[in-house]
């Protein structure tokens, strides 16, 4: 959002310096239950980020002062390594990872059903091991996975992607040269049994009819990648049956 | 477990899939929205009567009243234990609730940090605070012999209908097995048939999605341990 460049972000037929079309997100892959010693884990690649999450509990909630007598609270950790971005990230929380974190754990709390573990906390650990523009939708979507795999009773499971607008083209999943250059970039996430929005955030400008487009993409995609987080749920419990049967 | 019934296929669900739009209420595990059901846990499939819910297939141990847990002392209270139950939650344990009249503030002399006891849940209230009680037949102290631990969900298989998958390998290997509600499992017996046990336990664990687990079970029993085969019936209680 903030340099200027000379390269082409989209040429004359529409195409990204990916090779990807306006409307096409980077490949996916998850991978469940990564993590023995967490009780849910998750492993996700789309594009160059990489992302694992991990997830304890319900468990007795530590700093005894947030336990909330009615429901669960889920603490969320969002966490760059340093060597996640080309120039040296320095380590710890700063005030980027601490937003993250809280706009993730308030998009969980939506689908997870908190009041079945009063007085409990929920803590799920989301490390980016490489970064590419994007990793606060692939933290939430690795996320939800892990929570699924710890069997915690949810509502659905959240996939993330962002829009945006780079070039002055509205962009699906913005890579890393877009996301720097570009003019708007829009996280979203969603509840795929209801559309109901569960985060949804904006950085930069574009117009009313160029956020409906970008959001239109963005439903379409969280969609796909649904299906995505679907079945790397199903063939992790899948495949285990498989090999028993072999035995 | 009572709920047991004739599944065709064991269809894998993930939460928010769509488990039935006919009409169907929720079961365990499950929720409607808009007259449709919908899974809430990632697990399998299960049509009871007009009812369609979720096993699942992981997840943490809650206790339920009545259940019988093996607990690992936590901590020491004056007046009682807190024990780990395998639970979000801490259960106590009070003094009232041992079968030894305990002097206030001599509870560490009757059971210490690490301490492994058989316990009953007595009560959990709506905001899961726990009571847990000693004073049954059967419950005790344990002292020797083996722990493990396996997901509860899989439990049930370990026990198999109406106790017959732990009354065979009781039968098979002498050994003395306490399964508890929350996953953890107490063997004692003969160094061999103790370890024929926990392997036989560990096998149940891998291949609990399985039918005809008994037999394959039983065979792998016999195979290890072949001298058992004389005794089979004379442990019968």
């Amino acid at each position: 959002m903030s340099g200027h460049t000379d390269m082409v972000l989209v040429d004359k037929k529409g195409v990204r310096i990916d090779g990807r079309k306006a409307d096409e997100h980077r490949p996916v892959h998850i991978e469940v239950g990564v993590l023995s010693n967490a009780d849910g884990s998750a492993y996700l690649e789309i594009g160059k980020n990489k992302v694992l999450a991990a997830v304890y509990g319900p468990r007795e909630c530590h700093p005894r002062h947030l336990q909330d007598p009615t429901k669960a609270i889920i603490q969320c950790k969002y966490n760059m390594q340093a060597f996640s971005v080309s120039d040296r990230k320095r380590p710890g929380p700063d005030r980027r990872s601490v937003e993250i974190s809280k706009i993730i754990a308030e998009a969980l709390e939506k689908v997870v059903l908190t009041e079945l573990y009063p007085r409990a906390s929920i803590d799920v650990y989301i490390e980016i091991l490489q970064a590419n523009a994007g990793t606060r939708c692939a933290g939430l979507t690795a996320a939800s996975v892990a929570l699924a795999d710890a069997g915690i009773p949810m509502r659905d499971i959240v996939p993330a992607i962002a829009a945006g607008k780079a070039d002055g083209h509205v962009l699906l999943d913005l890579n890393k040269e877009e996301d720097n250059y570009g003019e708007a970039d829009v996280p979203l996430a969603i509840v795929p049994s209801t559309d109901e929005i569960v985060l949804l955030q904006m950085d930069g400008n574009m117009t009313r009819k160029e956020f409906d487009k970008a959001l239109d993409m963005a439903f379409g995609a969280c969609h796909d990648l649904y299906d995505v987080q679907k079945t790397a749920l199903k063939n992790r419990y899948a495949i285990s049956k498989e090999d028993e049967a072999n035995e | 477990m009572e709920r047991r019934n004739a599944r065709p296929t064991r269809e894998i669900v993930v939460p928010g899939d769509l488990l039935d739009d006919s009409g169907m209420c929720a079961g365990s595990n499950a929720y409607m929205l808009d007259g449709k059901t919908y899974a809430g846990i990632l697990g399998v499939r299960n049509v009871y009567h007009d009812t369609v819910g979720v096993i699942p297939l992981g997840g943490r141990y809650m206790p339920n009243t009545g259940d019988t847990v093996i607990g690992i002392i936590e901590d020491i209270g004056s007046s009682n234990w807190l024990v780990d139950i395998n639970a979000p939650y801490p259960a106590p344990l009070h003094v009232n609730e041992v079968p030894w009249k305990v002097e206030f503030g001599d509870t560490s002399k009757y059971l210490g940090i690490g301490n492994v006891v058989m316990l009953k849940i007595l009560m959990v209230d709506e905001s899961k605070k726990i009571q847990v009680t000693m004073k049954d037949s059967g419950l005790r102290r344990v002292e020797g012999g083996q722990l493990i631990e396996m997901p509860h969900s899989k439990v049930s298989r370990v026990i198999g209908k109406g106790g017959s998958m732990i009354q065979m390998i009781k039968n098979l290997t002498d050994c003395r097995i306490f399964v508890g509600q929350n996953g953890r499992i107490w063997i004692d017996g003969d160094d061999d048939k103790a370890d024929t046990a926990v392997e036989a336990i560990k096998l149940i664990e891998r291949e609990a999605q399985n039918s005809n687990l008994t037999e394959r079970v039983e065979k792998f029993i016999r195979n290890r341990l072949p001298e058992t085969e004389d005794d089979e019936g004379e442990e019968d209680q």
